[in-house]
């Protein structure tokens, strides 16, 4: 059972109740603080890490309304959930502290029953908070983390203006072969290492990653100034990181990596893909194809880094881009101008 | 009929839920605790201090339910209710006899 092991705070001013509540939460496995007001317990929920709290509405010092107004406010203790505890007559207060963020709420005296259901289903609604806000997290920024925690993971859609990008490692399965499984395990991880800080480090952010390959976005789901020069910016570091390792390798006795990266910008469709339950941010469109398929021809190309007109014509002259022609890809109706970008 | 004093069937679940050893510790607490509320009750009303009496009320009412004190409970879910004009010298002395049937039968209660 994931949720048992769980730490829970209890907050009732009156002791029997206390005591009561706590070996009710003790006999479920579950391990148990108790504070005798809100103020208390804010200070408890501020030093210690908690799961759940279960919570009078009436007490002295600090009421369970002012302790719910406050855990809002508190960006670490957001989403602690509350189970209000309350007598019967109590309706009006109930109604106020699930409006007040409260998870759900339980009559006194306390039924084992109910109670055991509403701290597990409670519990298994944090966990999966939990899960979801630390997928977000592997896969973005703090800061991006933190903005899909606020808007709630709307699963909607919206029409963004961004870059993509897409790389992945050249000749990766004939490495992969070439050498034992945790060896490759252990060069994707220092290559995603080193991606992820590239691109993390211009405000990126990777949304996925099959293989050897990722994709990252720049300029959604946060706005991002200059998106197309900081993926460009990006592009060149990865580039330069993977030519650091492979000398790294090199001294090792190992092959070089090499990488191929395709970025394009324009108009695309972004939002939450997936379910409640998993669920990861992406983008759709036109855009996202033409720098899957920059990426692709990075290879027939020669080239590390391949860009599209769009994202050429925001460059500075800083970052020069060398024309390679007109390419026809699969499926796309006009040949458009391919660029390649180096140092 | 009446409530009993202590419903058999309701303290016998909180022994069954949390264990008899604990349920002993749980009366000695009660025993120590409401007389404090009962007080309360008392002072709230001499002060007219309407907050204080319901909160008070509402204690001794939850605690009560919580061992079967079905009676005891019923007279504090009243002066919950009700409020300070609820508190009449009778009904006060009526919740003090109750009250002590109740430490009588709990203190009376099989133990262990």
């Amino acid at each position: 059972m994931a949720e048992a092991g769980s730490k829970i705070l209890i907050t009732d001013d009156n002791k029997v109740n206390r005591l009561l509540l706590s070996r009710s939460i003790e006999l479920l496995g579950h391990r148990v603080a108790s504070a005798e007001n809100g103020r208390i317990a804010l200070q408890k929920l501020r030093e210690e890490h908690f799961d759940l709290m279960l919570m009078d509405v009436e007490m002295p010092e600090m009421n369970g309304f002012e302790v719910l107004e406050a855990l809002s406010q508190d960006l670490r203790l957001r989403d602690l959930p509350v189970i209000v505890t309350s007598s019967l007559e109590d309706v009006t207060s109930v109604a106020r502290c699930i409006e007040l963020g409260a998870e759900d709420y339980l009559h006194k005296p306390v039924n084992p029953t109910l109670l055991k259901a509403r701290v597990r289903a409670s519990l298994e609604k944090k966990r999966l908070r939990d899960q979801q806000k630390e997928l977000v997290r592997r896969f973005a920024t703090s800061e991006v983390a933190e903005d899909l925690a606020q808007s709630g993971f709307a699963l909607g859609g919206r029409h963004v203006e961004a870059s993509v990008m897409f790389c992945d490692i050249r000749g990766f399965t004939s490495i992969a072969e070439s050498q034992p499984p945790d060896e490759t395990i252990e060069l994707l991880n220092t290559y995603y290492t080193l991606m992820f800080d590239a691109i993390n480090g211009e405000g990126g952010v990777v949304n996925q990653i099959i293989g050897d390959g990722l994709m990252a976005i720049f300029g959604a789901p946060l706005p991002l100034v200059d998106h197309a020069r900081c993926a460009v910016r990006a592009a060149l570091e990865m580039v330069d990181m993977v030519e650091m390792f492979s000398v790294e390798r090199a001294a090792a006795d190992k092959p070089p990596i090499r990488i191929g990266v395709g970025v394009a910008t324009g108009p695309l469709i972004a939002g939450y893909t997936g379910t409640q339950r998993r669920a990861t941010y992406t983008c759709v469109g036109d855009t996202v194809n033409l720098a899957a398929r920059l990426e692709a021809h990075t290879k027939k190309a020669g080239r590390g880094i391949l860009i599209d007109a769009n994202t050429r014509a925001v460059l500075s002259s800083d970052i020069a881009a060398t024309s390679e022609g007109e390419v026809l890809f699969s499926g796309k109706a006009v040949a458009v101008e391919v660029f390649s970008v180096a140092r | 009929m009446a409530d009993p004093t202590i419903d058999p069937a309701t303290f016998d679940a909180l022994k069954d839920m949390a264990g008899a050893d604990f349920v002993d510790e749980l009366v000695g607490t009660f025993l120590e605790e409401a007389p404090q509320m009962i007080a309360d009750l008392k002072g709230a009303k001499a002060g007219g201090e309407a907050d204080r009496f319901r909160r008070a009320a509402h204690s001794l009412k939850s605690n009560s339910m919580t061992f079967g004190a079905l009676t005891l409970g019923g007279m504090a879910k009243g002066l919950e209710l009700g409020g300070l004009d609820a508190a009449s010298p009778d009904a006060f002395a009526a919740l003090d006899a109750e009250y002590a049937r109740v430490v009588a039968a709990l203190e009376g209660m099989p133990r262990g």
